[in-house]
């Protein structure tokens, strides 16, 4: 185990866990401030997957596909917003759960219907497709060092448009105390919508920038879906911050379990045990990790309602 | 005496019924033959059962839909990689739509899921790409037959090729499944320098970041990869992505590096070499009909999976013809597909006794071929007429 690995694997683990970042703080938000469990989150990066794909293939251009796609995720989240799940917000969080379930299993047929059931290709831009030397003796591949920096760019954005615009006082008021912000005038239905919207559009980003990484395929929303409730739980419900925090931590201790952990069994049990028990415990340790936390903190890191 | 008026009314009815029930008997011959086709085709798995599944439908365009001279019907069905959904379609198949033969299987996971109940009642299975160990072993059964080969085959290949190439230190990476396993001891049977690095990852892990640090701490010299599909897709991408290829070399069975990962990956893979019993660009009459007529049909190059489900529905046309139809006779059904009476389209090809093939296998290299198209050239022959490792623990009556 040399410094080269540790490095490596902490930019994977970084650059999992900013990705991890766009769909909880969508999803964070959504629940924080209306209250609503939204298990069609991952459509929406699925969704999006899909368009940038589309529109990137059909245009020969990744930045164009990037751009088309996550405007056209926001305008399908803004629609759902509207039409359907807006009804959803008085329910109580069973309904919520399967309604949004629905959505889930009609959007998985949408897509199988319109794309098929076969993954599409969603190739990065040519430029980025092969290595940048960091340090003499590490190439990274340019590709992920992209992800890093859009996610660290996004972060950066929402940071500033949650503590210095009126948009994010209004989100931040919300989601501390609903009534309380209604009754000091916040427009919460717009409020709501533009919340989501913006949530879709950061899936979106978040699909077309892990695309050309894994698969663009049906279904692949729900298992990135449940890593980002472990993440939104760990953080804390409401909280950008602890979406952040909670992120970083899930993406470093994922990346570096399932490198470590195998490591760990070849050294205590028979190769034939370890490369079983290995894979399988890396796995959940994420889940260990979430116990954990909310052993010592039932609330989560940072819950934005005190 | 004369006939009462009520029996003579009813005589038509009754010489229907009795025609009806003598047909019950099976002394008439099927009239039609039903294959159960049932595949992956969702998710990163679905273009081997697109594949296999074309390959099998050529057969019956070239034969006007028939099999053995008997009109036949293609019932397919979707296992979406999951062994609880196969059982579900397998059930469905055998029950409701009754059928002759079964095939189409990719992953051996489903494969071992699903046997049971079609052993069971009685059909043949044919399979066309999953071939574990189990089943050619202590498991083996007279409904079992495989037109691919036994899962260790391809591996033992590459393993042979890697020690004669005189590869020091290699990492070896395959999925964790039964085919995932067989796959790395296949290679370790006929591989004896040094591995350095072993791991298996879980079948629907796309991103292998970890793995590829592993392999560049390691500083290994080779590296062997069984990722079939979408998956090995994904590798190779990653792999060229973080500069590896220019430090090691890599290998892998045919699965990872035919037409399907080459359309996805391109330019990046080539000089991969791999092993396969099957190359398109081989020879013999047979296979040249089926290359032309695939591409002719539906616009690419066959894949090895087109060719092992061209086989099997060749197989099993081959086995009608010799019962004349009766497939209601088991016995004569298994003793005509033993007998293998058909021009694969890989050249020689016989059933061992555990029914697993004995077959060549040969070295492929991806290079540009005179029309300037990514593909792969066979080279040399690796093994001749090899048979499974496992076909001693087979104590099937044959």
């Amino acid at each position: 185990m040399n410094g080269i690995l540790i490095v490596e694997q902490s930019l994977n683990g970084l650059q999992f866990g900013l990705m991890l970042f766009l769909l909880a703080a969508g999803l964070t938000l959504v629940f924080g401030i209306m209250d609503m469990i939204n298990l069609a989150h991952g459509s929406l990066y699925m969704i999006g997957a899909y368009l940038i794909a589309t529109i990137a293939a059909a245009s020969n251009s990744f930045w164009l596909g990037l751009l088309a796609g996550v405007a056209g995720t926001a305008l399908i989240g803004l629609v759902l917003e509207v039409t359907v799940l807006r009804r959803l917000y008085q329910r109580d969080h069973l309904a919520q759960v399967l309604g949004t379930f629905a959505i889930l299993l009609m959007s998985n047929e949408t897509v199988r219907m319109i794309w098929g059931s076969q993954p599409i290709p969603l190739s990065p831009p040519l430029a980025l497709a092969g290595p940048i030397e960091l340090l003499p003796g590490l190439s990274y591949p340019a590709y992920r060092l992209l992800i890093i920096g859009v996610g660290l760019f996004v972060a950066l954005l929402l940071y500033v448009l949650v503590t210095r615009t009126r948009f994010g006082m209004h989100v931040r008021a919300g989601a501390a105390n609903r009534e309380m912000a209604l009754s000091m005038g916040v427009n919460v239905q717009r409020l709501f919508t533009a919340v989501f919207a913006f949530g879709a559009a950061l899936c979106a980003i978040a699909g077309g920038m892990l695309g050309p990484l894994l698969a663009v395929q049906v279904g692949m929303g729900e298992s990135i879906l449940i890593l980002a409730f472990v993440v939104i739980v760990i953080g804390g419900i409401g909280s950008i911050r602890g979406a952040l925090i909670g992120a970083l931590l899930v993406g470093l201790v994922d990346t570096g379990g399932r490198m470590l952990i195998p490591m760990l069994f070849g050294y205590l049990m028979s190769p034939d045990t370890a490369a079983s028990a290995g894979p399988a415990v890396a796995s959940i340790l994420i889940y260990l990790l979430m116990a954990g936390v909310l052993f010592c903190k039932p609330q989560g890191l940072f819950p934005a309602r005190g | 005496m004369k006939i009462p008026n009520r029996i003579v009314a009813l005589s038509p009815t009754l010489a229907v019924a009795a025609s009806l029930l003598l047909a019950g008997t099976g002394a008439i011959a099927a009239d039609k033959i039903k294959v159960g086709m049932l595949s992956t085709l969702s998710g990163p798995g679905a273009g081997l059962g697109v594949d296999i599944r074309d390959g099998f439908n050529l057969v019956l365009k070239q034969t006007g839909g028939k099999l053995g001279g008997l009109p036949a019907e293609v019932i397919v069905g979707d296992d979406q990689q999951s062994p609880e959904a196969g059982r579900q379609a397998t059930e469905r198949l055998l029950k409701q739509d009754k059928v002759d033969f079964m095939t189409g299987v990719v992953f051996s996971n489903i494969m071992l899921a699903v046997g049971q109940p079609i052993f069971q009642s009685r059909t043949f299975y044919i399979s066309a790409n999953a071939g574990p160990s189990q089943f050619a072993g202590a498991q083996c059964n007279p409904y079992f037959f495989n037109v691919a080969w036994q899962n260790d085959n391809l591996h033992e290949a590459m393993g042979k090729t890697m020690q004669d190439k005189g590869v020091r230190r290699v990492a070896l990476l395959a999925p964790n499944y039964p085919a995932g396993k067989d796959a790395i001891v296949g290679f370790k049977r006929f591989y004896t320098g040094e591995v350095v690095l072993e791991r298996y990852t879980p079948l629907n892990q796309l991103d292998y970041g970890a793995e590829l640090s592993l392999m560049r701490a390691a500083k290994v010299d080779g590296v062997y990869i069984f990722l079939p599909g979408g998956l090995g897709v994904n590798f190779i991408k990653q792999f060229v992505g973080a500069g590896l290829s220019k430090d090691m070399t890599l290998y892998g069975p045919g699965f990872s590096a035919d037409e399907d990962v080459i359309r996805a990956v391109g330019d990046s893979m080539l000089g991969m070499f791999n092993t396969s019993q099957w190359g398109h660009d081989m020879g013999n009459a047979a296979n040249k009909r089926f290359v032309a007529d695939f591409q002719k049909e539906y616009g690419r190059l066959p894949t090895l999976y087109a060719s092992q489900g061209y086989d099997a529905a060749r197989l099993i046309d081959a086995a009608v013809r010799d019962v004349k139809g009766r497939v209601e006779d088991k016995e004569a059904v298994r003793k005509a597909l033993k007998a293998a009476h058909f021009d694969s389209v890989r050249g020689a090809f016989k059933f061992n006794s555990n029914q697993f093939p004995v077959q060549d296998y040969y070295l492929r290299v991806v290079s540009k071929d005179v029309q300037g198209r990514i593909t792969n050239r066979t080279l040399n022959q690796v093994f001749k007429s090899h048979a499974d490792a496992y076909v001693g623990d087979c104590k099937m009556p044959s």
